[in-house]
């Protein structure tokens, strides 16, 4: 079999047998699958109000992925994602309400901020790895609850209500009427042509440029950097600073397109963590991570529709997990498929 | 029945790639049986086919005459085989007995009982002078030990006859004579060894006969008293090799690098090199002799820049270079062939072309405005393997991980000397490549001496040192204690000023024979 019909086949065969235990889960729960996935589909690609809000569910786990996969790429795992977002969410909520600005200077200022303020989170963990040798793992865990509690004190304290900030700007906002009418009020934004942008930068970065070199080999091996002349921890810090960067714009996506302000979260937002699973579904190659962040956005949004025909959200959520199980769990498929290609040689 | 291990007729294949072609080895009750080849012959395959890892396609193995079918490593434990592999199998941070019971540990009442397998181990390892206590830690013990550890791990499974995979390929001398004798214990308690190894001084000094494999083939044994080491380097290369590397006579000229008063304190902060002093001209090669440990290591990272230096200087062409950082001393005329590769000289999951260009890939014409051109990158990677005789399966885009030991170092060498360094620093180049491999980096380092450069030789073997070098700086406890000249001393002289005797105050008696 060649290689590339099987890095096609893989995929869609995960996606089928994922899709294929989840019928069987709801099967056995009493609950008619076809009618399921009938409802799941249409909650994706339904009409234009769901393809705008599928659409508009992708933007931030793409930039959110971007960021895991980033640092994966530059050897660092960084799971402060969450945290960053946050802060990148709340940057760009300040700035899009606080200031009154045309909106040629508003919009980039606010997503600027919010990619500033990710870095800016990200830049501690980079600095204790290179300067102290401390674990990012430890410290971006940690950076996540400080992010969360820090970000609500902030909020509590400018807003009236205590509960939200006041709503951005027009001037600072992604959406726009043309979109509105067009996806029929869907909340879908430009946020999207920001993602798809950083997809491409990421790539220039990773693969063309010489910081990126630099960048991937202290990620794999870091005494051979130091012999051949790279500074080893500017590269560390500058990998996070960047992962950061992307994880704040995620966050700028719910403040300028989604939300237009933010409000006090009783908890994580979850964005940050199924970064990590749309990064490895991704393989961590920036146009990987674009895909697993549809499939990810996608089942997401869609699975919104299944409980309208009598299917429970719990349910819902173990065929998402089921079909993304499956999916990265690739490996098996591939192993399967040789077997059974060798097996028809041998014959 | 005279043979305790036959294996007959041994074919292997890979799917188009055949390891072993119709391959025969007998090993006799009480010898030592050397398995010679090059890197790449198919010497690890065949004893993995022993060991049961892999099932042969055709051929037979017969275990004290009767024939046997190994199907997996345990069978192998059973039939009395054992392995110490090259890449020892320990758990850092469990002690020796835990080690060596691993996977069989004997309980008492359902508790793992180490008190009587630690008096088992302690017995083996004075039966056999091993010298081993139960309880260390592997990490606490050094390189040596730790392959004892894996010795007594087959003795204790109650293995009659052990293979040894490149035994020696990670030990300092002293380590490689004191395995030797313990070989030779082993042999005189009855059991048998199987040697494989690519060095011919070993198998002259150990073994009783030889079976050579070349690209997979079964050329044939011999008894090692009735051959050479020209011999069997030929059977094994199929040419003739030269030992003795052929050279001119050095012609030095102006002083490149200049060692003054060097102090420089490991990662402990303990002093390593201690006031050294050393100076290399143009176009000689100065090999620095020395038992590992005697500041070697941070003598070159403190030239290279890797290490801070705490007083002295280090000049390169009159310019004090001391405490620059790599890159700018890598720029100023040094070339660096580290002492681990895998460690410091490639990215190994970066592909091969990649690490060629590793010290140039941020200048023009690779890199301009700060975007790599990838397409240059492979042009020199191309004509560096070419150059260098690198071979890999798949061209510069190769895994550097997937090239064999020989092929990475020429990479690196290749690397290094396309730069045109007038300094060469190269830490133990030969370290586990085969002759073949072993004589091109010697020309190559001659080359560069011919072409008028300064080039630094370290290397921890002493024929190494004697054959390409045209000063010899010895080491020793962060000294140069003497420097001597490769044609006028030998081995035995060498050897007492690397432990630290002094030649001055007895060289003339010595010369007397009276003292």
């Amino acid at each position: 079999m060649s290689n590339k019909l099987t890095n096609i086949l893989v995929p869609v065969i995960s996606v089928i047998l994922g899709l294929l235990v989840g019928a069987i889960v709801m099967l056995v729960s009493g609950y008619d699958p076809v009618q399921g996935y009938i409802a799941l589909w249409e909650g994706i690609f339904g009409d234009m109000f769901t393809i705008g809000g599928t659409i508009r569910q992708i933007t931030p786990y793409i930039l959110a992925g971007l960021a895991v996969a980033f640092a994966f790429r530059t050897g660092l795992f960084n799971i402060g994602v969450e945290g960053q977002l946050i802060m990148g969410w709340l940057a760009a909520a300040y700035v899009g309400y606080a200031f009154e600005l045309p909106a040629i200077i508003h919009l980039p200022l606010a997503i600027l901020a919010a990619a500033l303020a990710g870095a800016l989170w990200a830049f501690i963990p980079g600095l204790l790895k290179a300067k102290l040798q401390v674990h990012e793992v430890i410290v971006t865990i940690m950076m996540n609850y400080i992010a969360l509690h820090v970000a609500n004190a902030v909020i509590q304290s400018i807003s009236d209500s205590g509960e939200k900030t006041p709503m951005i700007h027009e001037s600072a906002s992604l959406r726009s009427t043309f979109l509105d009418t067009l996806t029929d009020y869907s909340r879908m934004h430009y946020g999207i042509v920001i993602a798809l942008i950083m997809v491409v930068i990421m790539w220039f970065i990773l693969e063309k440029t010489k910081r990126g070199f630099e960048l991937k080999a202290v990620g794999f091996n870091q005494n051979a950097s130091e012999y051949a002349g790279m500074n080893v921890k500017s590269n560390i810090i500058l990998a996070m600073v960047i992962s950061g960067a992307f994880a704040g714009l995620a966050g700028a996506m719910e403040a300028l397109g989604t939300f237009g302000n933010i409000t006090v979260q009783a908890g994580f937002t979850g964005i940050g963590f199924d970064g990590i699973a749309v990064a490895l579904l991704g393989a961590n190659a920036p146009f990987g991570v674009l895909l697993g962040a549809i499939l990810f956005g996608a089942l997401k949004f869609g699975s919104l529709n299944m409980p309208n025909v009598g299917i429970p959200v719990e349910i819902v959520s173990i065929i998402i997990a089921l079909v993304i199980f499956f999916v990265a769990s690739g490996y098996i498929i591939r192993v399967l498929l040789e077997r059974l290609s060798k097996k028809k040689e041998a014959k | 029945m005279e043979y305790v291990i036959e294996m007959l007729g041994i074919r292997k294949q890979f799917g188009s790639f055949v390891a072993n072609d119709n391959i025969t080895l007998q090993l006799k009750k009480g010898e030592i049986h050397a398995l010679l080849g090059e890197n790449g012959a198919g010497k690890s395959t065949l004893m993995n086919v022993l060991f049961g890892l892999y099932q042969p396609e055709a051929g037979e193995i017969r275990v004290n005459g009767k024939k046997v079918k190994i199907s997996d490593p345990n069978v192998a434990n059973d039939l009395g085989i054992g392995m110490v592999h090259q890449h020892f199998m320990l758990v850092e941070n469990f002690t020796v007995t835990e080690n060596i019971i691993l996977g069989s540990e004997p309980t008492k009442k359902g508790i793992v009982n180490i008190k009587d397998a630690a008096k088992k181990v302690k017995a083996l390892s004075e039966k056999y002078g091993l010298n081993v206590d139960p309880y260390a830690k592997i990490e606490d013990i050094s390189v040596g030990m730790q392959q004892r550890v894996e010795i007594i791990k087959t003795l204790y499974r109650g293995a009659e006859n052990i293979i040894f995979d490149e035994p020696t390929a990670s030990l300092t001398p002293q380590e490689i004579s004191e395995l030797i004798q313990i070989m030779k214990r082993l042999i005189a308690e009855g059991k048998s060894i199987i040697l494989i190894t690519h060095k011919l001084q070993e198998i002259m000094e150990v073994s009783d006969r030889v079976t050579v494999i070349r690209k997979g083939q079964g050329i044939g044994t011999v008894t090692t008293s009735e051959t050479t080491p020209n011999q069997l380097a030929e059977l094994m290369v199929g040419r003739q090799v030269e030992f003795k590397t052929k050279k001119a006579k050095a012609n030095p000229k102006e002083e490149i690098l200049k060692v003054e008063n060097l102090v420089v304190t490991d990662y402990r902060n303990i002093e390593k090199v201690k006031g050294l002093n050393l100076s290399i001209r143009s176009g000689e090669i100065v090999g620095i002799a020395g038992i590992d440990g005697n500041g070697q290591t941070e003598l070159i990272e403190a030239i290279t820049g890797l290490r801070k230096v705490k007083s002295g200087t280090v000049s390169l062409n009159n310019k004090n270079i001391t405490n620059l950082k790599p890159r700018d001393i890598t720029e100023s005329g040094v070339g660096h062939i580290p002492q681990d590769r895998h460690k410091h000289g490639l990215v190994l999951d970066f592909p091969i072309g990649h690490n060629i260009a590793l010290q140039t890939y941020y200048q023009s014409p690779i890199a301009t405005a700060g975007v790599i051109d990838y397409s240059k990158i492979s042009e020199l990677a191309q004509k560096i393997m070419k150059e260098y005789d690198v071979r890999s399966g798949h061209g510069e885009v190769t895994p550097a991980r997937a090239l064999s030991g020989g092929n990475q170092q020429k990479a690196i060498i290749g690397r290094e000397v396309d730069r045109n360094p007038d300094l060469l620093i190269a830490a133990l180049p030969t370290r586990g490549l085969d002759v073949g491999a072993i004589e091109f980096i010697h020309q190559r380092l001659i080359e560069q001496r011919d072409k008028g450069k300064a080039v630094l030789l370290i290397s921890f073997e002493l024929d190494e040192v004697m054959n390409v070098s045209d000063r010899i700086a010895v080491i020793y406890d962060g000294q140069i204690i003497d420097t001597v000249n490769p044609n006028e001393t030998t081995e035995q002289e060498l050897g007492l000023l690397m432990a630290g005797q002094d030649r001055k105050s007895n060289n003339g008696q010595v010369k007397e024979g009276d003292e």
